[in-house]
C-alpha cells in the first residue's frame, strides 16, 4: 500500500473530507444524469469534439464561471478567518493553501478563460470571419486550459494543495520548505494551461491579421478586436517565459536541479525576476481586453462613436510595450539597489499616462451622449472611478522609496483588487450581459442585473476599502491571524461583511441566468442594444457559418452606417461555404495531458513516459490524417437564413 | 479550397497562407523561449558551486562536428525547398533524407556529449551552471529530435501523395523550423561554447 500513500492529504480536515464526498457525488450525478437522459452522444458530437469558435467560447465561459465560484469560496474563507482577531476557523497551513489557490484560480483559471471566452465568441464575428484561423488548435487550447484547471482543482483532495502563494517564490517553493506535492501541481497545471494559452495567442493573431472582412483595414477594426490583437501579441511574447520558468522550477523540484536553490550556485531571486517578466505582462493581458469591452459598451450606450480612436490604439500599443519593462516593481524591497529601483519606478509611473488617455477618451465619448444606463453601461460607468482609485494607489506603490512602507501589506491587496475587480471582473460581467443575447438569443433581466450590480459595486468597496487603512497601519498580507491589540479587528469585520454582500451579488447573477432562461422574451431580434459593430449584423443565435455572405466594410462602424445611412453591408450572392470538421483529438490529447501532468506531480515515471509517447503518437496521427473539412450548400444556407429571419423579424 | 496557381504551391491556398503566418508567429514565441534560456544561462554561467566551470568541460572537437553537421543540413533543406519549387519531387526527397541524416548525426554527437558531461561529474544536479547548460542544450536537442520525426512523416506523405498544396505547405514550414534551429545553434555555439572556452 506504500505506493498509494503519496495520494493522501498531508493536512486533512473535516472540510476537505466533505469536499471529497461532494466531488464524488457530483461526478456520479453527472455520469448518471448523462446516461439517464441519453446525452452522451449529444455531448460528444456537439461539445467535446466541436471546433466552432462560438461553442468553444461558451465552454470557456462556463468553466470561467465555475472557477469564479471556486475562487470566490476561497476568498470567503479568507475573509471569514480574518473577520475577528485570533480566529481559529482555519489554521496557518490551510490559510496558506487557500490564499495560494485563490490567486492561481482567479488569475489563471478564471480571468484568462473569461477573456478567451469573449474573444472566442466575439472576435471572429466582429471581423466578419467564419471561424478562427486554426479551429482545431482552438479546441486544443480550450481543452488544455480545462485539463490544467482540473489538475489544480483535484490537488486539495489528492496529495495536497500548493501553499507557497500564487507567485510561488523560491526558496519557499523549493523541496526544503514545500514538501508536499502541492507546488508540483502548481508547476504542471499552469504549464498545461499555459501551452493552451500560447496556442490561442498564435491563433488569434493569425486570425485578426489575415481573416478580416474585405475593406476592414487595421485602423478600421472595432476596439475590442484591437485589444484582442495586442493582448495576444503580449501572450505570444510573455508565455514562453513562463513555460521556461515553470520547466526550471519543475526540474528543481522533481530532478534535484539547482536553478533556484540556495546551494551549488542556485539563485532564488531568478525565479522572482522570471516570474514577473511573465507576470506583469499577464496583468495587461487581463486588462486590455477589458478596456476593449468598455470601449464597445460606452460607445454603444452613449449613442456616439468612440472618442479618440487613434489615441486609443496608440495607448494600447504603448501599454503593451511598457508592460514588459516594469516587472521589478513587484519586489522593490528585495535588494536591487537605488538605480534599478529608480528606473523601474519611472517606467511604472509612465504606464499611468496611456491609461489616463484611455480614461479621458471614455469620458469624452460619454460627453453630450444620450446615455442609456443598461446593466453593461452601469458596470462601465462604475469601473471608471473605482479603477482610478486602483490606478492612483498603483502610482503610490510605484514610488520605490515609499513602497518600503506598503510592500506586502493589505494596502497592496486593496490596490490590486481595486484594479483587477473593476478592470477585469466588472468588464467580464458587462461583456457577458452585453453579448449574452448574441450567444443565447435572449437578454438577461435588466432589473435583477441592476440589483446584482449594486450589490457587487457596494460589496466590493466595503470589502476592499478598509484594507487600505489596515495596510497603512501595518497589517501584513498572507497572515492567517492577528492579535486583538493590533486594532485591526473592526475594519476586518467590516471587510467580511462586504464580502458577504459581494457574494450575494454573484448569487443574484446566477439567479438572473436561471430566471432569464425561463422567462425572458426570445423575440428580441438580432440587434437588441442598437449596437455598432459587425457581430450584431448576423442572427441571434448565430448560425454555424456566422455570415451567409461576407460583409464588405469601408468605415470603423460599417454596421451603424448600414442601419442609419443605408450603406450596403452584404453585397455578394450566397455561395457554398467551406467549414472545418469536428475532431475528438483535441479532447483526447488533453485528457492524456491531464494524466501526464498527474504522473509528473507524483513522480510516477512509467505512466509519465507512456503518456508522453501517447501525446506524440496523436500528433503523428494528426499529421497523416487527411481532413479537408466539409461544405455547406447554398440551399442549406438559404433554408437556415429563412428560418432565422422568420424567427427574428 | 480555392487554389491560386500564380503563387508557389506552398502558398497556393488560403489555409496554406494562414499556416505559414501562424508558424512565423510560433517562431516568434520560440525566440522568446530560447531568449529566456539564454538570459538564464548568462545569469548562472559563473555560478558553478562546487562543480566544474565551462572552460573545464567544453571540448572543441565534438562541438565543431555538431556545428558542421547542422549548418550543412540547413543548406540541404534549402536545396530541398528549391527542388520542390521547381517541381522535382525525387530531388526534394533526396535532400530531405540527407537533411535528416545530418540531423541524426548531430543528435548522435550531442548524446555522446551529454553522456560525457555526466561521466565527468557535470550532471543536472551538480550546479546551477550545469543545470542551465544541460537544459539549454537539451531544449535545442529535443527540438531537433522532434524535427527528425516530423521530417520523416513529411517524406512519407510526399512519397505517397506527391507534391500537393498540403504536402508542399508542410515541407516549407518544416524548412522554416529547421533553419530556426540552426540559428539557435549558432547562438549556442558562440555564446555558450566559444565564450565558455575563452
Amino acid at each position: 500500500m506504500n505506493y498509494f500513500d503519496r495520494f493522501a492529504i498531508p493536512n486533512p480536515s473535516p472540510a476537505i473530507y466533505a469536499a471529497m464526498v461532494a466531488i464524488g457525488l457530483t461526478v456520479i450525478a453527472i455520469v448518471v444524469g448523462l446516461t439517464y437522459f441519453k446525452k452522451w452522444g449529444y455531448i460528444w458530437r456537439e461539445w467535446l469534439t466541436t471546433v466552432d469558435h462560438k461553442r468553444i467560447g461558451i465552454m470557456y465561459l462556463v468553466s470561467a464561471l465555475l472557477m469564479l465560484f471556486r475562487g470566490g469560496v476561497d476568498a470567503l474563507m479568507m475573509r471569514a478567518q480574518t473577520a475577528i482577531p485570533d480566529n481559529a476557523l482555519l489554521d496557518a497551513q490551510h490559510y496558506n493553501e487557500v490564499f495560494t489557490t485563490h490567486g492561481v484560480v482567479m488569475i489563471i483559471f478564471m480571468a484568462m478563460p473569461f477573456i478567451y471566452a469573449l474573444m472566442n465568441f466575439v472576435v471572429p464575428l466582429q471581423i466578419g470571419a467564419r471561424d478562427v484561423a486554426f479551429p482545431r488548435l482552438n479546441a486544443l487550447s480550450f481543452w488544455l486550459f480545462f485539463m490544467g484547471a482540473m489538475l489544480l482543482n483535484i490537488s486539495f483532495v489528492v496529495g495536497g494543495s500548493p501553499d507557497a502563494g500564487w507567485t510561488s517564490y523560491f526558496p519557499l517553493a523549493g523541496n526544503d520548505f514545500s514538501q508536499s506535492v502541492g507546488t508540483n501541481y502548481y508547476m504542471l497545471s499552469i504549464q498545461i494551461a499555459g501551452i493552451g494559452t500560447l496556442i490561442s495567442g498564435i491563433n488569434f493573431i493569425t486570425t485578426i491579421l489575415k481573416m478580416r472582412a474585405p475593406g476592414m483595414k487595421l485602423m478600421k477594426m472595432p476596439m475590442f478586436t484591437w485589444t484582442a490583437f495586442i493582448t495576444n501579441a503580449i501572450v505570444v511574447f510573455a508565455f514562453p517565459v513562463l513555460t521556461v520558468t515553470l520547466l526550471m522550477g519543475t526540474m528543481d523540484r522533481l530532478f534535484g536541479a539547482n536553478f533556484f536553490t540556495t546551494t551549488n550556485g542556485g539563485m532564488d531571486m531568478l525565479w522572482a525576476n522570471l516570474f514577473w517578466i511573465w507576470g506583469h505582462p499577464e496583468v495587461y493581458i487581463l486588462i486590455l481586453p477589458a478596456f476593449g469591452i468598455y470601449s464597445e459598451i460606452i460607445s454603444t450606450f452613449s449613442r456616439r462613436n468612440l472618442y479618440g480612436y487613434k489615441s486609443m490604439v496608440a495607448s494600447i500599443v504603448i501599454i503593451s510595450f511598457l508592460s514588459f519593462l516594469v516587472w521589478t516593481h513587484h519586489f522593490f524591497t528585495m535588494g536591487q539597489g537605488p538605480l534599478t529601483n529608480s528606473i523601474f519606478a519611472i517606467t511604472t509611473m509612465a504606464i499611468a499616462v496611456p491609461t489616463g488617455i484611455k480614461i479621458f477618451n471614455w469620458l469624452f465619448t460619454m460627453w453630450k451622449g444620450k446615455i442609456k444606463f443598461t446593466v453593461p453601461m452601469l458596470y462601465a460607468v462604475g469601473f471608471i472611478p473605482i479603477f482610478t482609485i486602483g490606478g492612483v494607489t498603483g502610482v503610490m506603490l510605484g514610488m520605490a522609496s515609499a513602497d518600503y512602507q506598503y510592500h506586502n501589506t493589505m494596502f497592496l491587496v486593496a490596490h490590486f483588487h481595486y484594479t483587477i475587480i473593476p478592470g477585469v471582473v466588472f468588464a467580464m460581467l458587462a461583456g457577458l450581459t452585453y453579448w449574452w443575447p448574441k450567444m443565447f438569443g435572449f437578454k438577461l433581466s435588466e432589473r435583477i442585473g441592476k440589483w446584482a450590480f449594486w450589490f457587487i459595486a457596494i460589496g466590493f468597496n466595503v470589502t476592499f476599502f478598509p484594507m487600505f487603512f489596515t495596510g497603512l497601519n501595518g497589517q501584513a498580507r498572507r497572515m492567517y491571524t492577528y492579535s486583538e491589540a493590533s486594532g485591526f479587528g473592526p475594519l476586518n469585520l467590516l471587510s467580511f461583511g462586504g464580502a458577504l454582500v459581494l457574494a450575494a451579488g454573484f448569487a443574484l447573477i446566477v439567479y438572473n441566468v436561471y430566471y432569464s432562461t425561463r422567462y425572458a422574451s426570445r423575440n428580441i431580434g438580432s440587434d437588441p442594444w442598437d449596437a455598432r459593430t459587425l457581430e450584431w449584423a448576423t442572427h441571434s443565435p448565430v448560425p454555424s457559418y456566422n455570415f451567409a455572405t461576407s460583409p464588405k466594410v469601408d468605415s470603423i462602424e460599417a454596421f451603424w452606417d448600414h442601419k442609419k445611412n443605408d450603406y450596403p453591408l452584404f453585397k455578394g450572392e450566397v455561395e457554398e461555404i467551406h467549414m472545418p470538421n469536428n475532431s475528438g483529438i483535441p479532447f483526447i490529447m488533453s485528457c492524456i495531458f491531464f494524466v501526464w501532468g498527474f504522473s509528473f506531480v507524483f513522480s510516477m515515471w512509467i505512466p509519465a513516459i507512456i503518456t508522453t509517447i501517447a501525446i506524440f503518437v496523436l500528433m503523428a496521427y494528426r499529421s497523416f490524417e487527411k481532413d479537408d473539412g466539409h461544405h455547406i450548400s447554398v440551399k442549406e444556407i438559404e433554408e437556415t437564413e429563412n428560418k432565422l429571419r422568420g424567427g427574428n423579424k | 479550397m480555392k487554389t491560386d496557381h500564380s503563387l508557389p504551391l506552398e502558398y497556393s491556398t488560403e489555409q496554406n497562407q494562414l499556416n505559414i503566418l501562424g508558424f512565423w508567429i510560433f517562431i516568434g514565441a520560440e525566440i522568446m523561449l530560447f531568449a529566456t534560456l539564454f538570459a538564464t544561462y548568462f545569469t548562472l554561467a559563473n555560478r558553478t558551486g562546487t562543480g566544474p566551470a565551462g572552460s573545464e568541460i567544453f571540448e572543441i572537437t565534438p562541438v565543431l562536428i555538431e556545428t558542421f553537421l547542422l549548418l550543412t543540413s540547413s543548406f540541404t533543406i534549402g536545396l530541398a525547398v528549391h527542388a520542390m519549387r521547381i517541381g522535382k519531387k525525387n530531388a526534394m526527397l533526396t535532400f530531405f533524407v540527407i537533411t535528416l541524416l545530418l540531423g541524426l548525426g548531430f543528435l548522435g554527437v550531442e548524446i555522446y556529449e551529454f553522456t560525457h558531461y555526466v561521466h565527468i561529474g557535470a550532471g543536472l544536479q551538480t550546479s546551477a551552471f550545469t543545470a542551465v547548460l544541460l537544459t539549454t542544450l537539451g531544449t535545442h536537442g529535443a527540438h531537433v529530435t522532434l524535427g527528425l520525426f516530423w521530417g520523416l512523416f513529411i517524406i512519407l506523405q510526399v512519397k505517397k501523395r506527391g507534391l500537393t498544396p498540403g504536402t508542399a505547405n508542410k515541407a516549407f514550414i518544416f524548412s522554416l523550423y529547421w533553419h530556426f534551429l540552426d540559428i539557435v545553434w549558432i547562438f549556442i555555439f558562440s555564446f555558450v561554447y566559444l565564450k565558455g572556452m575563452m
